[in-house]
């Protein structure tokens, strides 16, 4: 069921018509403001944000059309739900405000049965979206989940070059045999909280998360300038995190945390992958295996970052570093530049 | 005599939609409104503006519908769609026909019992 406190904007310059579609709304249990034309309109809801507009077409200023025109095109604005009503006659106006992103068109005088109708559908339509999109940005940007939205998570995948990072707590299955499974959750939840900030908070966005493993990406599915360093500075920041963490876990008397990251950056296939209901975003390729393999090469060389050879030369001279020479890292078929970067 | 300007059914579903009370403000509303609209309308046909010849006469279209006044809807929907003839004289006798038509729209929903 729709919310019952939404908030609704009605456009329209006739003042019978503005007065009897507020109330229409009012009745339904729903808030409402109200603009005599376009241009007034779109003040009103780049001011504060709006769940769904009432909209007429013929106005003076700024017609219906337009405001559908800028609002399709404004990132703010595109997602608020709007129900053109309008005395337009033809099925031409009909068919151009659902091309330019209206929800749903009702005739003039408008009916109120279905009108409540129709409110009740946009809103609920809005809540899901709204829903989605707070799912979509526990996992990644604003921007990001914005780009998401937007391509409508199309399956199909196109080469990029990013940088991927491959995260793990060492020791953990031993540590899940000393604590309890709720212990074992908690430690959980607390790590990728921890996580999650310091790598969307460099524009990363997490992929993946199999147990105390996880993958994130920078650089798609949005470009992201200097993906390498902004990969190890998240990378940094996870471990200052761990630590603050470890902190905590000693002072109850458990053991210190710590984990191993690889990063690595080149080219790969972005995209989402699976099914029409069930679908996932990922990279494949060299690149995404070259993270995993560093991250695990972390445990023989006892470093908490490595970075392969192509994410060195991006990282300038931001970051202390030591080369530790090349390494034929299991599964690849060449040997490999490896660089730890310290902490 | 009752006045034949207002469909009473169509004026009956308002009230019962949005309450008589309501009904009944949006009745002032209309009649507070459109002597402008209608000015606004004989404005443009002297600038020979037909967008906003246009505009007006959609705007009254929609109230007519609404309260009822099915003739005066008819005639502002015919100057919509119409616009403007190419003739002034004829032009100003169907604004004048949509006065007239509106004045006795408004004497008929005045004359509505309240309460």
């Amino acid at each position: 069921m729709a919310d019952s406190g939404s908030l609704l904007l009605v456009v329209d310059d006739n003042k019978v018509n503005r007065l009897l579609l507020a109330r229409s709304v009012e009745t339904q249990g729903h808030r409402v403001e109200l603009a005599e034309n376009g241009k007034v309109a779109l003040d009103m809801l780049r001011a504060k944000p709006f769940d769904l507009v009432l909209l007429d077409i013929e106005m003076p200023e700024m017609d219906g059309f337009q405001v559908l025109e800028v609002m399709k095109a404004d990132a703010q604005l595109c997602d608020v739900a709007v129900i053109v009503t309008s005395a337009v006659e033809g099925l031409q106006s009909v068919v151009r405000c659902i091309e330019l992103g209206a929800e749903d068109y009702l005739g003039k005088p408008v009916n109120t049965v279905l009108l409540r109708a129709r409110i009740g559908s946009a809103l609920a339509k809005k809540q899901l979206r709204d829903q989605q999109r707070a799912m979509v940005r526990r996992f990644a940007t604003s921007e990001v989940a914005d780009d998401m939205q937007q391509s409508g998570f199309a399956l199909g995948g196109r080469h990029v070059r990013a940088t991927v990072m491959f995260s793990d707590i060492r020791g953990f299955t031993s540590l899940v045999e000393s604590q309890t499974p709720d212990e074992t959750i908690e430690l959980l939840n607390n790590y990728y909280a921890l996580m999650f900030d310091a790598i969307i908070g460099h524009g990363g966005v997490v992929n993946q998360m199999i147990g105390d493993g996880l993958m994130a990406v920078f650089g798609a599915p949005l470009p992201l300038a200097e993906s390498s360093a902004a990969a190890v500075r998240a990378a940094l920041e996870m471990i200052e995190m761990i630590e603050l963490l470890s902190v905590d876990r000693v002072a109850q008397g458990w053991p210190t945390l710590r984990i191993g990251i690889g990063i690595a950056t080149g080219e790969m296939v972005a995209g989402y992958t699976g099914t029409q209901h069930r679908a996932t975003y990922t990279c494949i390729g060299d690149t995404v295996n070259r993270a995993a393999r560093l991250e695990a090469f972390t445990k023989d060389v006892e470093r908490w970052v490595l970075v392969d050879g192509a994410a060195h030369d991006e990282l300038g001279d931001e970051f202390a570093v030591t080369a530790l020479g090349e390494h034929m890292l299991k599964g690849k078929s060449e040997p490999i530049r490896v660089f730890a970067v310290d902490s | 005599m009752e006045s034949l300007a207002i469909d009473r059914i169509i004026f009956g579903e308002l009230c019962e939609a949005v309450g008589d009370e309501f009904a009944f403000e949006l009745v002032d509303t209309f009649i507070e409104e459109t002597p402008g609209i209608l000015a606004e309308m004989r404005a443009a046909l002297a600038t020979a503006d037909a967008d906003s010849y246009r505009r007006a006469a959609h705007s009254l279209k929609a109230n007519g519908k609404t309260f009822g006044a099915l003739e005066f809807a008819d005639l502002v929907r015919a100057a919509e769609l119409g616009g403007f003839s190419g003739d002034s004289g004829r032009d100003v006798a169907a604004v004048d026909a949509i006065e007239e038509s509106y004045e006795a729209a408004a004497a008929a929903l005045k004359a509505l019992p309240r309460g």
